[in-house]
């Protein structure tokens, strides 16, 4: 409903499996998921809802290349076609990245020493922006989500858990990325800056980002999904 | 676009490398490419082949099969084991670098900083006395080594300081493919971040190709899009970086990965 409207998908996922065979453990066989499909358009946001362990980070990995698919295509829209993420090459795979698929993770790695401000600006510097450009848009995005100034020029390995997360946004969302993964957003926020993610949120449905989103949160959800996908636990098989 | 049309060029192609020390297979069947501007770590524990096949892709060991075609700036190919000693000297002072793993087998230890820098320029043709100092200057500053420095030798520098006066001699010259083998290895852990940055930055801002061997699984993430998991001289595995170290598939990686201390 709040899709752009006749615009075509963002990301199709065909009939995408994916399981885990543990070699270290005989062998045992972990199936995640089992011939999910999906399909975004620009201006929506999907949010998957379903039991812890459900498989719902395997699949928001899955989508972004750092699990690797079992079965099916993961179409995403690039450069004007349509890649299948699940059997391209690596290095496809970090063009894809680097303009078209972003992704907020729940934890920030980072390397040592790198102040915050240099951390947020680079997927903008890498997505071909120039470094002034690129360290506004960075700084603007940590004043919005009230990261003190004093906090910017350092590395953010001391910060605590709530701050690392606000920088871990402010990097996911310094690019406007067509095609955007998000687990978790809001986990160790404060109902204040909750709001303000909720707000970059409905910014980039209303640019046009093609979103899926795990959201705890059934408030956050309720703000920003606009239909929910349930993705549901497979039993485990015997080695 | 011709800048695109060179990027999708590969600027390596290794095809069936085979090592033999004697009765061992140091490496067998190596085949991989690598592309301008990519970061490929080799991973495996010691013994496992990867440093062999990096010294081979440096034109420094003659494999008993297999092939190394390398893509030189004026568009020629060739095969690294099958060039004349000469021209692997021409190439690997203009085209390709090697940063040691101990900065004593990278450096001229009695010769001043400036002197390591400029030398290396000379041997690639620089003749202007002024202009070379100059450019050394700014290398020095560039991997933060103080310009008061630069008529010190480095063997009364610390080995962080060497391994970063190290990396501005194999980077003055602009290579277009730099092999780094264990470039973090014998540093302290703070010195290996302030070296780490520095080393992607670096890599980040030329576009160069590397590789870097490493048993640090760490160090790869950090550094590297792609990586190749070794074992017994042979390659079990290759993929993204972090899909290697997430979600491993060969068994041997997901030892390696399972192996490794959470910090």
């Amino acid at each position: 409903m709040n899709a752009i409207t006749g615009a075509p998908e963002a990301l199709r996922v065909e009939n995408l499996s994916k399981r885990f065979t543990l070699h270290l453990q005989g062998g045992r066989r972990l199936p995640v998921l089992d011939r999910v499909d999906l399909a975004v358009h620009p201006g929506e946001c999907v949010a998957l809802v379903g039991p812890s362990g459900a498989g719902k980070s395997t699949l928001m990995r899955t989508l972004y290349g750092n699990y690797l698919a079992g079965a099916g295509r993961i179409l995403v829209r690039h450069e004007g076609a349509m890649v299948d993420l699940a059997t391209a090459e690596p290095r496809t795979i970090v063009a894809l990245r680097r303009t078209t698929i972003g992704y907020v993770s729940q934890f920030l790695r980072v390397i040592p020493r790198v102040p915050t401000a240099a951390i947020v600006a680079e997927p903008a510097r890498r997505a071909g922006m120039a470094e002034a450009g690129a360290m506004v848009a960075a700084r603007g995005l940590l004043d919005r989500l009230n990261l003190p100034e004093a906090l910017w020029d350092l590395p953010p390995a001391t910060f605590s858990g709530g701050e690392q997360q606000r920088v871990n946004l402010a990097r996911g969302f310094v690019h406007p990325y067509p095609v955007m993964l998000l687990d978790e957003p809001t986990a160790s926020l404060d109902p204040a800056n909750r709001d303000i993610v909720i707000g970059l949120i409905t910014e980039a449905k209303a640019r046009g980002a093609a979103i899926v989103g795990i959201f705890h949160d059934a408030a956050v959800r309720e703000a920003v999904a606009t239909r929910s996908l349930t993705v549901a636990a497979l039993a485990v098989e015997a080695a | 676009m011709s800048d695109r049309a060179i990027l999708d060029v590969p600027i390596l192609d290794v095809t069936g490398i085979g090592v033999r020390f004697g009765g061992l297979n140091a490496v067998k069947d190596a085949t991989f490419s690598l592309w301008p501007g990519e970061v490929l770590a080799i991973v495996g524990e010691s013994g496992s082949g990867k440093t062999t096949l990096l010294r081979t892709l440096a034109g420094e060991l003659a494999p008993d099969s297999g092939q190394a075609l390398f893509r030189t700036r004026a568009g020629e190919v060739v095969d690294i084991p099958r060039l004349a000693e000469p021209q692997r000297r021409a190439l690997a002072r203009t085209e390709w670098g090697f940063v040691h793993q101990n900065p004593r087998d990278g450096l001229r230890m009695a010769v001043s900083a400036g002197g390591n820098v400029g030398e290396r320029l000379m041997a690639a043709g620089a003749r202007h006395w002024g202009h070379i100092r100059a450019e050394a200057a700014a290398w020095l500053a560039r991997v933060e080594i103080d310009g008061s420095r630069i008529d010190d030798p480095p063997r009364v520098f610390s080995g962080g300081m060497q391994q970063r006066l190290q990396i501005a001699r194999v980077l003055v010259t602009e290579p277009r493919l730099v092999l780094m083998d264990e470039p973090t290895g014998g540093l302290d852990v703070s010195v290996q971040a302030r070296l780490l940055d520095l080393i992607r930055t670096l890599v980040g801002e030329l576009g160069i190709a590397a590789i870097i061997v490493t048993h640090d699984l760490a160090v790869a993430r950090l550094l590297a899009d792609r990586m190749l998991v070794m074992q017994q001289g042979r390659i079990v595995e290759a993929g993204l970086t972090d899909q290697v170290l997430d979600d491993p598939q060969h068994p041997y990686s997901q030892l390696l990965v399972s192996s490794v201390l959470q910090a």
